[in-house]
């Protein structure tokens, strides 16, 4: 059985990188008593696959983790013993059960959802300008950037990745392309943005949240989009 | 959710932050006002290394069972924290409450090999503690020190409040009701440190004053104050089914040296190498009971999930019941996919069985430690390993899968000749030997034979402890002879040769060695930018070399000196249960190449009988 599991990223738990979080959920797993399945080989290893790992220094509340676990699982209870053995800043938000088809959440990630705010000391004195001034750079028909590849500067245009743009408060809520191809960073946006200002994002201005991570809903038009945890049934 | 003590801008400015943020599972939280005594328990080394050592983790345990004392942890912030550190002034933080080293009541600082002096200054200062005991107040923490380097503590004595001789268990409960009840009392740290005096196996060492001979050698050591006892007797457990083990490990985030759960099966050892100060300090042997070992084995693996967990001892094979705790294991965790690990196993036939079970042998290798080259000088160390074992131990190998091999030698043991160093790459042809000489068609393609040796450094309560040790030119002298000697050798393709750094070694033996006089080095050396020696990358010969010489202190009379048998050693004051007789006696039937039995052959009369307990009574029930 495929279970999908949501958890939360936050706190102190930012400055563990995804290696360690793999690490640390497989060990997890093992406290909660879940039946996962094992990998063959002379050193069996449980399956899990991450949706998408998140960067160092972001905190997330929209996490994704995939494992399949044996027929003897006990589905009903499997969310509140995952929940007791979590460290702080470690939340089990849902699980849920996937069809046997389903495709694992890395190969389907589509979009994600950020919430950028400042960190104390770097507020800009006139919000209200440096969101007007974002609106005018959401704006333009193009938002080009040049970035370094092995075959040399390459434009990119980040508009069309950009699926939403705007202010909630003092915090700035982003959507954009995710996933395998046409992955868009958060920071990309932003580094575009103070560069449109004429000046250079401060290293550590933004504190960056994910909020979600979403797959295409397969309608028509490629921009309706289904969180993760929508495609399965919840447990 | 924690505060924690760096901000955001510091923590993702240098590598590997989750080092200092704390948080991780089975750590334990209190309410610092609910509790008597602030312990931070300190591995001066970097998190990965200290986070894998299994002595603090007992002592956390142990330590937070009480209600009234909260332990943390701390460990050496790696230089790019460090410079965050100084250049912010920033004081040491524990991991687990965030808050200041410097406001803690104990400071505890685990030694467990020489090279981590300077790392004891380096958390000492960047906690804002002075570095001597003398220049502390009423308002800094008690520092105290233990673990095998608290053996000879001398070299580190002007920079600890506290010494503890010996296994923690014991009387750290004492030591803090002793605390508590002087400090409601309103008593004074001088006070403190008086009462502590009279608490066994703990050593004040302002309490003592040292004079010397004019050849340097130490005229007396004796206490100066009426509190202090002229001898301190070493701590040991002497029922270790009677003494709690861990039961919920912590476990890092960032992977540790050792990613696995480490169950202690036993503590001492029977075998009496004479170069091994473990085998020394922790006699007699005292095993703990195969049901004992079961409980805590599930209990570790289901409280952190790990999925390997080692047996730790310094000889496994000497454990009664090996096969019924192996077995165990086998039985009840290998089908959940979890590793069972077995270090320092003697290779056998039943070891193999038990190997080719629990590993992959295609992917392992076999170790042997010979630590000697020849028959004779392997009999002087009173290493019983012989060639046949080894050889035979090898085929049985060969011949069920293993292509890979392990020699660890030593080089510079005493009385070693050209013909012992020749003997190293002797040996090692003739391992690989042994595989060409089996069928072809029964082997799987070439053999790897690595063999290292590290350089000897005679340790106190040793019978080596009056050998004079090479110098680093010596060392590698003796190296290059053996690298050339493994040139000679017909299967050369199918043997490597390592061999430690000799500067470091050097340093190692005066530490080792060393009094009261070696602490101005110390600190002159950590001023001159000395840290993490035990890094390679780190290690600065020149910038201790300059220490020496700023000092007046000549590192050949810590090393190459032979100490005549009565003279005063400066850890003479401890007594470690080994008698000083027993170790020269060793001493002389080591120059003769006399064999000693091990303990459970026949009893030599060490001394450590006087403890009541382990081997010296298993057959007395």
């Amino acid at each position: 059985m495929k279970i999908r599991i949501k958890f939360t990223k936050l706190g102190a738990t930012k400055f563990i990188g995804h290696l360690d979080v793999m690490r640390y959920f497989q060990k997890a797993i093992r406290r909660a008593g879940i039946a996962i399945r094992l990998s063959g080989g002379f050193s069996p290893h449980p399956v899990m696959s991450f949706a998408s790992p998140l960067g160092l220094g972001l905190t997330s509340r929209g996490e994704y983790l995939d494992i399949e676990v044996l027929p003897t699982e006990d589905l009903s209870t499997l969310k509140d013993r995952l929940s007791r053995v979590m460290a702080e800043g470690f939340e089990i938000r849902s699980c849920c059960l996937l069809p046997d088809s389903a495709r694992n959440a890395m190969s389907i990630v589509a979009a994600a959802d950020y919430r950028l705010t400042f960190r104390p000391g770097y507020r800009p004195e006139d919000m209200d300008a440096f969101f007007e001034n974002l609106e005018r750079f959401y704006s333009q028909p193009q938002i080009l950037i040049t970035r370094q590849t092995k075959k040399g500067p390459q434009e990119r245009d980040l508009k069309p990745l950009i699926y939403a743009l705007r202010r909630e408060e003092d915090s700035l809520f982003l959507q954009v392309s995710s996933g395998s191809s046409d992955n868009l960073k958060p920071e990309t946006v932003m580094e575009a943005f103070y560069r449109f200002q004429g000046q250079e994002l401060p290293p550590f201005a933004l504190e960056i949240c994910r909020e979600e991570l979403y797959a295409a809903s397969g309608e028509e038009d490629g921009r309706r989009f289904l969180p993760l945890e929508e495609l399965g049934e919840v447990i | 959710m924690r505060k924690l003590a760096l901000s955001d801008e510091i923590l993702l400015s240098i590598d590997k932050p989750a080092r200092y943020i704390g948080g991780e599972v089975n750590m334990v939280v209190k309410d610092p006002k609910q509790v008597d005594l602030r312990f931070a328990f300190c591995f001066p080394d970097v998190y990965e290394i200290g986070m894998s050592h299994l002595g603090i983790q007992i002592l956390y345990d142990m330590f937070n069972r009480r209600d009234d004392v909260w332990c943390e942890r701390v460990y050496s912030p790696w230089n790019d924290m460090d410079q965050e550190l100084r250049n912010r002034g920033i004081p040491l933080f524990a991991l687990e409450s965030q808050d200041p080293v410097k406001d803690f009541d104990f400071l505890g600082i685990t030694l467990q090999y020489e090279m981590c002096y300077t790392n004891v200054l380096q958390v000492l200062d960047l906690s804002q503690i002075p570095l001597h005991a003398e220049d502390r107040t009423e308002a800094h923490p008690i520092v105290i020190g233990g673990g095998p380097c608290a053996f000879n503590p001398e070299p580190l004595a002007p920079f600890f409040d506290l010494f503890y001789i010996g296994e923690g268990e014991t009387v750290y409960d004492r030591l803090f009701d002793v605390y508590i009840e002087n400090k409601k009392q309103g008593g004074s740290r001088r006070e403190f440190l008086q009462k502590a005096a009279a608490v066994p196996g703990i050593y004040v060492p302002s309490l003592y004053d040292v004079s010397y001979n004019a050849d340097g050698t130490i005229a007396s050591f004796v206490p100066n104050d009426p509190h202090a006892p002229a001898s301190v007797r070493r701590e040991l457990v002497v029922d270790m089914d009677q003494v709690n083990y861990i039961e919920k490990p912590l476990i890092p985030f960032l992977k540790p040296t050792q990613d696995r759960v480490v169950l202690e099966i036993q503590r001492g050892c029977i075998r009496g190498c004479r170069f091994c100060q473990a085998g020394s300090i922790y006699r007699p042997l005292r095993e703990r009971s195969l049901e004992y070992l079961k409980h805590y084995a599930k209990a570790m693996l289901e409280s952190t999930g790990c999925d390997e967990i080692s047996l730790s001892s310094l000889s496994s094979s000497d454990y009664t019941d090996l096969k019924g705790i192996v077995t165990f294991l086998i039985d009840q965790f290998q089908d959940k996919g979890v590793n069972i690990s077995l270090p320092s196993l003697r290779i056998d036939a039943f070891s193999l069985d038990v190997m080719s079970k629990v590993q992959d042998v295609k992917k392992s290798s076999l170790t042997f430690a010979p630590e000697a080259g020849s028959q004779r000088l392997r009999d002087v160390i009173n290493k019983g390993l012989t060639e046949e074992v080894i050889l035979n131990g090898a085929k049985e190998a060969f011949l069920g899968g293993w292509n890979r091999v392990k020699l660890y030698f030593m080089l510079g043991l005493p009385t070693e000749t050209q013909e012992d160093m020749e003997g190293i790459a002797l040996l090692s042809e003739k391992v690989a030997e042994t595989y060409y000489d089996i069928p072809k068609d029964q082997r799987q393609g070439r053999v790897q034979i690595v063999a290292s040796s590290s350089f000897f450094v005679p340790k106190p309560f040793t019978p080596f402890q009056w050998a004079p040790m090479c110098t680093a030119e010596e060392f590698l002298r003796r190296a290059y002879l053996v690298k050339d000697t493994f040139r000679r050798m017909k299967n050369f393709k199918s043997l490597k040769y390592n061999y430690h750094e000799a500067e470091l070694t050097v340093l190692e033996g005066v530490l080792a060695r060393g009094d009261r006089r070696v602490a101005p080095v110390i600190e002159a050396a950590y001023r001159g930018g000395a840290m993490f020696d035990s890094w390679g990358e780190n290690f600065q010969n020149d910038v201790w070399m300059q220490a020496f010489s700023d000092c007046g202190v000549d590192p050949d009379f810590y090393t190459t000196r032979e100490r005549s048998l009565d003279e005063i050693l400066p850890w003479d004051f401890i007594d470690a249960g080994v008698s000083k007789e027993f170790l020269k006696r060793e001493w002389s039937r080591a120059q003769n190449g006399q064999l000693t039995p091990n303990c459970r052959q026949q009893c030599s009369g060490c001394g450590a009988r006087v403890f009541g307990g382990g081997v010296c009574f298993e057959n007395s029930n």
